[in-house]
């Protein structure tokens, strides 16, 4: 940390990049433990590529609850409306009359309506999000059972060929025992992972909507004295953040082929895990968008190192939860040293006003 | 007269959660009209008043919990099922060791798992106060490992209460016309009071929900009542989760007190309670607590589809909240104050006050003449 500081004294580190640069070295921390506890696995590439095969849909809803998070706000409708979308469109599938295209257009529709609810009851009626995103998620399991209860297997031909559709890549891979070659497979979810990731990080960093959503979940009073329409810019991220699990509940059709009542449960908590992880704050105004990747590939490492343990089913949610608590408690001490080195540094002037400010800063040196 | 009006100011807050809860009671009422009969079975009354206080029981305990922290904390605590579960698994083990259960054992169990409630508070206290976590991360940690740690307490079963003291607890003494945990929901709410009356706790809550650093400048630490409310926190989960194992006879770590954390914290916003912490009032959420209780068992009697019921819950959670949403609510006030406007310059012309103003207008500019 101090050296950092050293390093760059003119441009200091921004909260955002600093709680990304402790989510990248935890990630690649934890990486190397699993490197090191299970080379046979964790060396192979596809272990790293089937993070993103088995779990494209909880990468787009944390996407998604992260630009919500940003903008000081939280959406907890996210796994149930992932769910919500899985059943409609294996029903759309299922029922002969719908193909891919009218299933897509389905999933973000369903997306785009709980975003716009959303987005107009919290930003233009001021509505308290955590209430209106639990009803929100009431609503989309209430209609997820009155569509269908049973599991509903999707079994669509165009469907099930874009489903088993992998893309291999040549030149990684590993050479099994037999001496064959086997390279690397990533499904098509994947791609649109990558493109997402990509597209929001873009427009996080430099649209003009990503900048105001800083200012907006840093401070929405000074937002508004600089003239940011603070209203528009936290609709527009609960839209987007509906959107996404839209999308993210195709995916998850893509990923499992089959509507359940039980699709996406939980994933509302898993993506405010991944994004703590990844160095976003709930208060809002911090955070980089990458961080989103990064904490869900951290979260779902632990998740696979502890099944390679082999630790009993119940205990893993208990170490999850002590390596949660461990990383929580480490940023907050990261933080809390910074702002003390913050407050040493910004106080002077103002309290000691006779003294010369040269003298101030060599015996701050 | 002002002072009347300070008060009525103060209490207008709970027309909401009130008028909701009436409004649902004539619903039930128009639905059948013997909603409020209470019948006496076997020396105890029983009915769907009682019934409704005998459900909510846990929930209005966990909801007064959720409104200190809320108010203190700025955020809420989603692990109250999970505290509540462990605590109670503990209490389940201490009395399943003692072989010959007396009323001491299961007071003795409770306090034990009363202070297990404390160490879970406090485990959430520390994080949120001295490490400044947001509360819903913090608490996040036991929501995803406290049902297994209740689990393995459990010794890997679901143990069964088979007791005659616990199942009084959970339903009726003899000789008693009303059920246990109603009574015990009772004497909670006014041990909360007394509380609330004799202490600081308002205040310095308020103070540090408001604004953290202005409470500290004026010499109330904001660390240690946060750490305050999230020790109340775990001790009214310890009590929720005593009336809900003993309400169940067996402890089933799974399913005991699950998702509560959702309703107490809509109970706490139907309240009129700020999510955003500042001032609360305990009223309201208890009242908000109850409301949930009716709506769920008056969408059960209205014969909704029970695949549908979250739905309509949902719905109707939405249409209440943009009723009392600041932006509809000075809207209203507007309307209110044109249609006001509007009504005395009607009546003012209706008796004939409009040539008593020209008249006493004129009088005026005569005296100004002279």
């Amino acid at each position: 940390m101090g050296s950092l500081n050293r390093c760059k004294p003119k441009t200091r580190l921004s909260n955002s990049t600093l709680l990304f640069l402790i989510a990248g070295i935890i990630f690649l921390l934890m990486y190397g433990i699993a490197l090191i506890s299970f080379p046979v696995s964790f060396r192979q590439f596809q272990t790293f590529f089937d993070f993103f095969n088995l779990n494209a849909a909880l990468f787009i809803v944390t996407l998604g609850m992260c630009i919500v998070m940003i903008g000081g706000g939280i959406d907890i409708s996210v796994g149930a409306v992932c769910g919500l979308v899985t059943m409609a469109c294996a029903l759309l599938l299922q029922s002969g009359t719908g193909n891919i295209w009218g299933a897509l257009l389905l999933a973000l529709g369903i997306g785009l309506a709980f975003g716009l609810m959303h987005g107009y009851l919290i930003a233009y009626l001021e509505i308290q999000p955590f209430i209106i995103t639990l009803a929100g998620m009431f609503l989309a399991q209430g209609l997820l059972t009155t569509l269908h209860k049973e599991p509903l297997n999707v079994t669509k031909p165009a469907f099930v060929a874009l489903r088993r559709f992998t893309i291999e890549i040549p030149w990684l891979g590993t050479v099994n025992r037999l001496g064959v070659f086997i390279p690397c497979e990533i499904k098509p979810s994947v791609i649109v992972v990558v493109v997402l990731v990509l597209l929001y990080a873009v427009l996080m960093k430099w649209s003009r909507f990503g900048r105001n959503l800083y200012a907006v979940g840093g401070n929405r009073q000074s937002a508004r004295m600089l003239g940011i329409n603070v209203k528009k810019t936290i609709f527009l991220s609960y839209v987007l953040c509906g959107l996404t699990a839209g999308i993210s509940g195709f995916v998850f059709l893509l990923t499992t082929g089959a509507g359940n009542i039980g699709n996406g449960a939980l994933y509302e908590i898993k993506a405010i895990a991944a994004n703590v992880m990844g160095g976003i704050m709930l208060n809002g105004g911090v955070g980089n968008l990458l961080g989103a990747p990064i904490g869900t590939l951290t979260l779902l490492t632990i998740n696979e190192l502890i099944r390679a343990a082999g630790v009993q089913s119940n205990l893993q949610a208990i170490v999850s939860g002590l390596l949660l608590y461990l990383f929580i408690v480490l940023q907050s001490i990261i933080m809390s040293l910074r702002d003390k080195r913050k407050f040493r540094l910004a106080l002077p002037p103002w309290l000691k006003p006779h003294q010369p400010p040269e003298g101030k800063e060599a015996g701050n040196q | 007269m002002p002072r009347l009006k300070r008060q009525f100011e103060r209490l207008s807050h709970l027309f909401l959660p009130l008028s909701v809860l009436v409004f649902l009671l004539i619903i039930n009422l128009i639905k059948g009209a013997d909603y409020f009969k209470i019948t006496m079975i076997n020396g105890v009354f029983y009915g769907n008043i009682p019934n409704i206080l005998f459900g909510a029981s846990e929930l209005v305990i966990l909801s007064i919990g959720m409104t200190l922290v809320t108010a203190a904390a700025r955020g809420q605590d989603i692990s109250i099922g999970e505290s509540g579960a462990i605590s109670s698994a503990i209490f389940v083990q201490y009395v399943l060791a003692a072989g010959e259960v007396t009323i001491w054992t299961i007071l003795a169990g409770f306090l034990i798992s009363c202070v297990a409630g404390l160490v879970i508070g406090a485990f959430n206290g520390t994080l949120v106060s001295f490490f400044n976590v947001q509360p819903m991360v913090a608490t996040l940690i036991l929501f995803l490992g406290g049902r297994s740690i209740a689990f393995i307490i459990d010794g890997k079963v679901s143990p069964i209460l088979a007791n005659p003291i616990s199942n009084q607890i959970g339903t009726v003494i003899p000789g008693v016309p009303i059920q246990t945990p109603i009574i015990l929901t009772a004497v909670f709410l006014v041990l909360v009071a007394v509380v609330l009356k004799t202490t600081n706790l308002r205040l310095y809550v308020e103070a540090v929900g408001i604004n953290p650093s202005a409470a500290r400048l004026n010499g109330i630490n904001p660390k240690k009542v946060i750490f305050l409310t999230f020790l109340l926190m775990g001790i009214c989960s310890a009590v929720a989760g005593f009336i809900a194992v003993n309400k169940a006879g067996r402890h089933d770590s799974v399913n005991l007190l699950k998702f509560i954390m959702m309703d107490a914290i809509l109970a706490v916003a139907l309240g009129g309670n700020s999510l955003a912490g500042g001032k609360f009032s305990i009223t309201g959420s208890i009242i908000g607590a109850y409301t949930i209780e009716v709506l769920n068992r008056t969408l059960l009697r209205l014969e909704v589809n029970p695949e549908a019921i979250k739905a309509f819950k949902a719905v109707f959670i939405i249409i209440l909240m943009i009723l009392a949403s600041p932006v509809v609510r000075v809207f209203a006030r507007k309307l209110l104050d044109k249609t006001k406007a509007i009504v005395t310059s009607y009546s003012v012309r209706q008796t004939g006050g409009l040539n008593k103003a020209v008249v006493s207008i004129t009088d005026s500019s005569a005296k100004k003449e002279e």
